[in-house]
């Protein structure tokens, strides 16, 4: 695979179609888990998981699933690898499993996985489909670690579980904290983000003016050539 | 705790959306008109009742016999998606009023947490509580009227009933409010998501206060 096809599902992925910050897919687990960062890596592990299997399943099949059925197959897929991290869990880390409660087995109906299947892996090839789960997962993981890590430190004091100091402000903790939160986080990433895209067209804008004055001085110098000719 | 507070609680201090983080998709993106807020709200509240009616007994009779409650998860979102299907031909066959009013808002309940969050919790609150055993209407009697809820048939519904209500609440509240936000001069970067979400936070501080009562 290109270098460059890499750079740009890896980007899409972590930045530019950010699940939680851009297209604030998968908002249930991202306000309901974030009151602790452990659980936020161990939910974002399950979710990379299953995204990647189902991405390369449902790619592997997209030429056999016929249209009209596809999103039953699709809801299948996932409920089985959902299935599948669900008893992994309650067999090798039962303290994830508790702390994750009803929000593990609704990763079946977690829009990011359902919307990567329907836009990219029924389209796209099995290493890109693959490539494309893993850094969605990523995007989606750093996200709501990053708003974890920020929840727990103000609504409880303590950093992945450790005590850090006395004050803590019990409203991040709670149910309001969370909508608060998220509601800040879209917009200081929206505002990052446009900055930064800013910039860069900015920059594209200049190189391109660079090179068509370029073109036409060398245009000018061939014009020239050709009157002396 | 009677009756009446626990359906309170369902409603309000309890409340899927606000409180349990369930079905935020449909309560940020269907809440831009009070109408379409109330098709979506009463399309889920049906959906949860027949949900609740028909994976309980499956569960007890089909899953726990057969020693496959690890299949749960499967057989729930298989059985949501079909009673959806069902639910949008018969309304279609025999109501076209109604479907023409919430048919738009069926397909999306299919994937919507609220309805499988309702199955999991109603049911795995209702198995681990009868252990496996099926009652009807429970027994109200004495000091069981709270446990009237979490160890019945009927109580299963009439929960799935009042969470469902408990959405619509939430969701029709939010619209209205978000008629106003739009109307007013917001900063650019929090237009849109962020400014529901800070709008969602004052309505959780609201309902957060009757879980003090």
């Amino acid at each position: 695979m290109k270098l460059k096809r890499f750079k740009e599902i890896a980007l899409d992925g972590t930045v530019r179609q950010n699940p939680t910050f851009r297209l604030v897919l998968g908002t249930c687990p991202t306000l309901a888990l974030t009151t602790a960062a452990i659980n936020c890596l161990g939910m974002g592990a399950a979710v990379i998981f299953v995204l990647v299997c189902s991405n390369v399943i449902i790619s592997l099949l997209r030429n056999i699933i016929p249209d009209r059925v596809r999103i039953p197959c699709f809801i299948v897929i996932i409920a089985t690898f959902v299935t599948i991290v669900r008893l992994f869990m309650d067999a090798f880390v039962p303290s994830l499993y508790d702390a994750l409660g009803v929000f593990l087995p609704l990763i079946v109906v977690n829009c990011i996985i359902l919307g990567r299947a329907e836009s990219f892996a029924s389209h796209n090839s099995v290493g890109e489909s693959a490539l494309d789960g893993l850094f969605m997962g990523i995007g989606f993981t750093l996200a709501i670690t990053l708003m974890g890590i920020v929840r727990e430190v103000l609504g409880k004091g303590e950093l992945f579980g450790l005590h850090l100091w006395n004050f803590k402000i019990n409203f991040f903790a709670n149910s309001a904290g969370a909508f608060l939160t998220f509601g800040v986080f879209i917009a200081l990433f929206n505002l990052c983000y446009n900055a930064v895209e800013r910039k860069i067209k900015h920059k594209r804008a200049q190189q391109a003016q660079a090179l068509a004055e370029q073109a036409d001085a060398s245009a000018e110098q061939t014009t020239n050539e050709v009157k002396e000719a | 705790m009677d009756i009446f507070g626990i359906i309170v609680a369902a409603l309000f201090s309890q409340n899927f959306v606000l409180a349990k983080f369930l079905g935020i998709c449909p309560f940020l993106g269907v809440s831009k008109k009070v109408n379409s807020a109330l098709g979506m709200g009463i399309a889920v509240t049906a959906v949860m009742v027949i949900t609740c009616a028909v994976t309980y007994p499956i569960y007890v009779f089909l899953l726990v016999p057969l020693g496959l409650e690890y299949m749960e998860i499967l057989v729930f979102i298989l059985v949501i998606a079909s009673l959806v299907q069902i639910l949008e031909m018969v309304l279609k066959k025999f109501s076209p009023g109604l479907y023409s009013a919430m048919g738009i808002y069926l397909p999306l309940v299919t994937t919507n947490c609220a309805i499988l969050g309702v199955a999991e919790l109603v049911i795995a609150n209702v198995a681990a509580n009868t252990e496996g055993a099926f009652h009807l209407v429970g027994t109200i009697m004495g000091n069981a009227v709270d446990k009237w809820f979490v160890t019945s048939y009927g109580g299963a519904v009439v929960s799935g009933l009042f969470y469902g209500l408990g959405f619509t609440l939430a969701i029709v509240l939010l619209a209205g409010l978000r008629i106003k936000t739009d109307k007013l001069h917001v900063a650019k970067p929090l237009r849109g998501f962020p400014i529901t979400m800070i709008t969602a936070c004052f309505m959780a501080m609201a309902f957060y206060v009757f879980s003090l009562i």
